[in-house]
This record gives structure tokens, C-alpha cells and sequence, in this order.
């Protein structure tokens, strides 16, 4: 029964051990990356071969020493800007980035107009 | 004349979604690596799947054209598309075929080609695909037609049809 107990213990401490090992910047970078042949899906959540093959190529780029943005690049290279869920800053983004601060600034003019709008009709 | 002034900021915002979407709409986010045609292929080296050696993309530039093509035994698309490749291996000398297996068993990738016939000028191991990223395949069968430069020519996603061999035939003439 003591051995029972030790051999669970051991078996929970190994499988610890091993989830510490996978790196939070491999895993950022797999959920930042489309498996462009599954349906809404990142590499991260993704068992295809696809994502599969991406994830040991990814693995390799940063034991090699790449950094993020070196890998994204190279996987841009050869699967264009579908690949990355988030844009990069570039012409044909620019929209992406500044229309959600527009939207916020016209939004807060249109409601800024018509409280005022209202307050000087209540006051007529 | 102030409310007209909100009516036409409410009005260009609808008019601006709607150019949005319809662009979005358009737009082809279907998976295609177009963008890949004219560029060279990556520099690569792989082993032979017949013996020792290693197949590198110098060894390619000796060709005309070069038909990259990635399969496996276990692929069933690629037992479709194989007579084709056997016909351009036939009519086309200025062809050169490289196979690439595909996350596959040396015996039974030996074993496809013994039993459907070996149109390859080179077959090169994949055993984990990460080759396969570099010429920016999806998955298998995939061809890339290439030239003496190396540059791509044609993409092929999916097995080769009827048609793909006649543009093929007709790229290489």
C-alpha cells in the first residue's frame, strides 16, 4: 500500500516536472499562430499534422536561438500574414490598429452630441 | 444644422462598415502559398531514402525543371495522383523528379514505389516534415515545379489531376 502510494507520488512529481519544462514563450507563440487547416483553430489547440510539424519547427527555431519575431518572419516567408492571428503594423493593417481608437473617439463625440443635442432641446 | 452634422458622421460610419465588409468579403482567405511563385525554394538538405547520400538543392540546379513532390505510403490522394507523375517521368526528359516522403516508414515507402512504380529521379526521407515547412506545404500530396534557378513556377496543393499535368507538360516544354 506505502509502495502504492510512493510509485503515485513519483508518477505526479514526473509529470510536473515535465510540464515545467515546456517554455510560456513557445506557448505564446503557438497560440499566436493559425493552423491554417483547421477551422478557428491555433497550432496551440491544434493536433493536426500541420500543427504538429509547426510546433517541432518552432521548437527547433528558438533551441536555435531565434527570437519571436525572427520566427513569425520566417513563417510569414512561407505561408504569408494569415499564418500570425495578431498583424503586423504595416499599409495594409493600419486600419486594424488605429480604427478601434477612432471608433472610441467618433463613438464618444456622437454621444457627447447628442446629450447636448437633448439637454438644449429640454431646456426650449 | 448641428443634427445634420451627427447624421453625417452616423452615415459615413454605416458607409465606412460596409466598404470594411465588403472588402473583408472579397478578400481570399482561402489557403494558397501564391505569394511563394518566383521566389527560390529555401536551401535544404535531406537524406536519400535509397542509401547514404544527401540531396541538397545544388544538386537540383543541374536540372531544367525540377518537380518537387511530397508523398507517403499511407496517403491515399497520392496513390491518385502517382500515374501522373509516372506519365510526366515519360513524356517529359527535360523533368526532373524529386520525391519527398512524407512523416513515413522507409519499408513502406520502398514497398509504394516497388508496387506502383518509381517515377523519381531522387527520393529524399521527411520522417518528421519539418522539411515540408520550408517549402511551405500544408500537408501531402503537394508538388512544386521548379526551374534551374531554383525559382517556383507552379504550386500544386492536393493530388495532380488531368489538368495540373497538362499545364505542367505545357510549363516544361
Amino acid at each position: 500500500m506505502t509502495l502504492r502510494k510512493i510509485i503515485i507520488i513519483y508518477f505526479f512529481l514526473f509529470t510536473s516536472l515535465q510540464s515545467d519544462e515546456i517554455n510560456p514563450e513557445l506557448i505564446e507563440i503557438y497560440k499566436n499562430l493559425r493552423c491554417l487547416i483547421c477551422q478557428g483553430q491555433s497550432i496551440a489547440d491544434s493536433n493536426s499534422d500541420f500543427a504538429s510539424t509547426i510546433k517541432l519547427v518552432v521548437l527547433d527555431q528558438i533551441k536555435e536561438g531565434k527570437t519571436k519575431d525572427e520566427i513569425y518572419a520566417f513563417l510569414i516567408s512561407k505561408y504569408g500574414e494569415w499564418i500570425v492571428y495578431q498583424p503586423s503594423f504595416n499599409k495594409g493593417t493600419i486600419l486594424l490598429w488605429f480604427l478601434p481608437y477612432f471608433i472610441f473617439i467618433a463613438g464618444g463625440l456622437i454621444i457627447f452630441l447628442i446629450i447636448r443635442k437633448s439637454k438644449k432641446n429640454k431646456v426650449n | 444644422m448641428k443634427v445634420n452634422f451627427l447624421k453625417i458622421i452616423i452615415f459615413s460610419f454605416v458607409i465606412f462598415f460596409l466598404l470594411i465588409f465588403w472588402l473583408g468579403l472579397k478578400k481570399d482567405n482561402s489557403y494558397n502559398t501564391k505569394n511563394l511563385i518566383g521566389h527560390r525554394i529555401s536551401s535544404f538538405q535531406l537524406p536519400s531514402i535509397h542509401n547514404n547520400d544527401l540531396i541538397s538543392d545544388e544538386v537540383l540546379k543541374q536540372n531544367q525543371f525540377t518537380l518537387i513532390n511530397f508523398f507517403a505510403s499511407w496517403c491515399a490522394p497520392c496513390r491518385i495522383e502517382h500515374q501522373y507523375l509516372i506519365k510526366i517521368a515519360n513524356q517529359n526528359k527535360n523533368v526532373k523528379i524529386l520525391g519527398i516522403n512524407f512523416k513515413d516508414k522507409k519499408i513502406n515507402a520502398l514497398d509504394f514505389l516497388s508496387k506502383l512504380g518509381d517515377p523519381y529521379n531522387f527520393v529524399a526521407e521527411d520522417p518528421d516534415g519539418k522539411a515540408s515547412i520550408l517549402f511551405g506545404t500544408y500537408g501531402i500530396p503537394e508538388s512544386i515545379l521548379i526551374n534551374k534557378e531554383l525559382n517556383i513556377i507552379k504550386k500544386i496543393i492536393g493530388p495532380i489531376d488531368q489538368k495540373q499535368f497538362e499545364e505542367i507538360l505545357k510549363l516544361t516544354q
